[in-house]
């Protein structure tokens, strides 16, 4: 969204880093899949240097020095993000937030933007450490319908993918479901 | 003294640059690299340095490298040459994706190495690169299979199958003789080996072969395979000599009762020349 004008709802702001990390990203328009790009090049480079697969953990660093360089710059990136991964070896499940200023923090659930502060209360509220995909789906579902019923704009609805041991795919979400205000 | 032996890079008199000939005489001391194409797939198969005892096999590094997903490059020479080489292809390779958003067509890496072992033929203080290179792959969203080769002096050029390196000549001999059109994956890397064992004595454990297809990143064929084509080929090729063998004893009665007559015109034609 640019403004009070809508230009695209079902915009994908993701781009897969490797095999087994996706990184999600909001900011400065232009900033974003500039940055993101970036660091795909990167990563890919690396992997076919040293014919070696970059865990999350490793690509989350990455990012966060990439990004400390680029705020101590004349022209720093924007960029909020939320990375997204699974370990090819320890087959850990971890998630990262990282700001534009470059904080880096490794978290149980995330958001960023004006929708963080409908979703990360509920998801404080409901999410437990060994939940399954199935109930993970659900979280998602109650916090798009606080969203719903309380964004004061007019929501387009989320864009989902879930990364596994057996890589990421998208997976269908009923952005169409009408929800009643409590 | 005149100069041009003295420079790196400037001709002789007869119009020779002799450091590119002698980049590409280190190209035939290199081991062997081979490359063909079959009707959707493209085999490389290299010679490997035979490792010495005591050395740690599993981080010697591999004559078939990975441009990018989709494009993959084997070498001829000096291996430390082609590490500097190949790292600039990479390179452009992922800059090419971030600045037009789509993957490198194989002509276009081919064209860039070409370049910059062009460049190191022309400027002051350096070397032209001892490497000949084979580049297999697919264009994305495309399923013609291709094969380019590069050499020290910076000409490319595309083939339907070459070999670089070491007995080159004999291994491209063989292919001109066995290569047909249309081969499929299974063919394709039954020449491939079979090209390659024209030169290699010590058979499967020296051979290492990557094969490329359509839409699909690099596959390393295992050695288990590797071996059982090596075997397969062996044992055709002693059918064959074994065959020979018995048909031989046939035609030599008939040479002996001919030999009389076509010895004559031969020698006759022999003192023409």
């Amino acid at each position: 969204m640019r403004g009070p004008t809508i230009i695209k709802a079902e915009d994908d702001k993701t781009r897969q880093l490797n095999k087994s990390t996706v990184m999600a990203f909001s900011g400065e328009a232009g900033d974003t899949v500039q940055f993101a790009e970036y660091i795909q090049a990167n990563i890919q480079l690396y992997t076919m240097r040293n014919d070696a697969e970059l865990s999350p953990n490793a690509v989350a660093h990455f990012v966060r020095g990439e990004l400390a360089r680029s705020l101590r710059s004349r022209s720093p990136y924007m960029v909020n993000l939320l990375l997204g991964g699974m370990d090819p070896i320890s087959q850990e499940p971890s998630l990262y937030w990282v700001d534009y200023l470059a904080s880096l923090a490794p978290v149980p659930y995330a958001a960023h933007g004006y929708a963080q502060f409908y979703c990360l209360s509920i998801l404080d509220k409901h999410h437990h450490p060994d939940i399954n995909l199935e109930q993970g789906l659900k979280l998602l579902e109650m916090c798009t319908d606080e969203l719903k019923r309380r964004l004061p704009i007019d929501y387009k609805g989320v864009l989902v993918k879930v990364i596994s041991k057996d890589g990421v795919k998208e997976v269908d979400f009923d952005n169409n479901r009408i929800v009643t205000s409590a | 003294m005149s100069g041009y032996d003295r420079a790196l890079s400037v001709f002789s008199p007869d119009g020779h640059v002799f450091q590119v000939e002698y980049a590409m005489e280190a190209v035939k001391r290199g081991t062997c690299a081979v490359g063909v194409k079959g009707k959707d797939v493209v085999v490389i198969g290299c010679e490997k340095r035979s490792a010495l005892k005591l050395q740690d096999t599993r981080i010697t590094p591999s004559k078939i490298a990975v441009l990018d997903h989709h494009v993959t490059l084997a070498f001829a020479g000096l291996n430390a040459d082609a590490r500097i080489l190949i790292d600039k292809a990479r390179l452009e390779a992922q800059s090419h994706r971030l600045t037009v958003e789509d993957p490198v067509s194989v002509e276009y890496i081919t064209k860039h190495i070409a370049s910059v072992q062009q460049r190191y033929t022309q400027s002051g203080g350096v070397r032209p690169f001892g490497i000949s290179t084979l580049l297999a792959g697919f264009d994305p969203n495309d399923d013609v299979p291709r094969l380019y080769l590069t050499e020290p002096s910076g000409i490319y050029s595309a083939w339907k199958a070459n070999a670089i390196g070491r007995s080159s000549k004999t291994v491209r001999e063989f292919l001109e003789r066995n290569h047909v059109e249309d081969m499929d994956r299974e063919q394709t890397i039954a020449l491939t080996i079979k090209s390659l064992l024209e030169v290699v004595q010590t058979g499967a454990k020296n051979i290492e072969v990557a094969i490329m297809s359509a839409g699909k990143t690099i596959e390393m064929l295992p050695d288990d395979q590797i071996e059982t084509y090596v075997k397969n080929i062996e044992t055709e090729k002693q059918e064959e000599a074994a065959k020979k063998k018995t048909g031989r004893t046939g035609t030599t009665t008939a040479a002996i009762l001919t030999r009389p007559g076509g010895g004559e015109t031969g020698e006759s034609s022999r003192s023409a020349e």
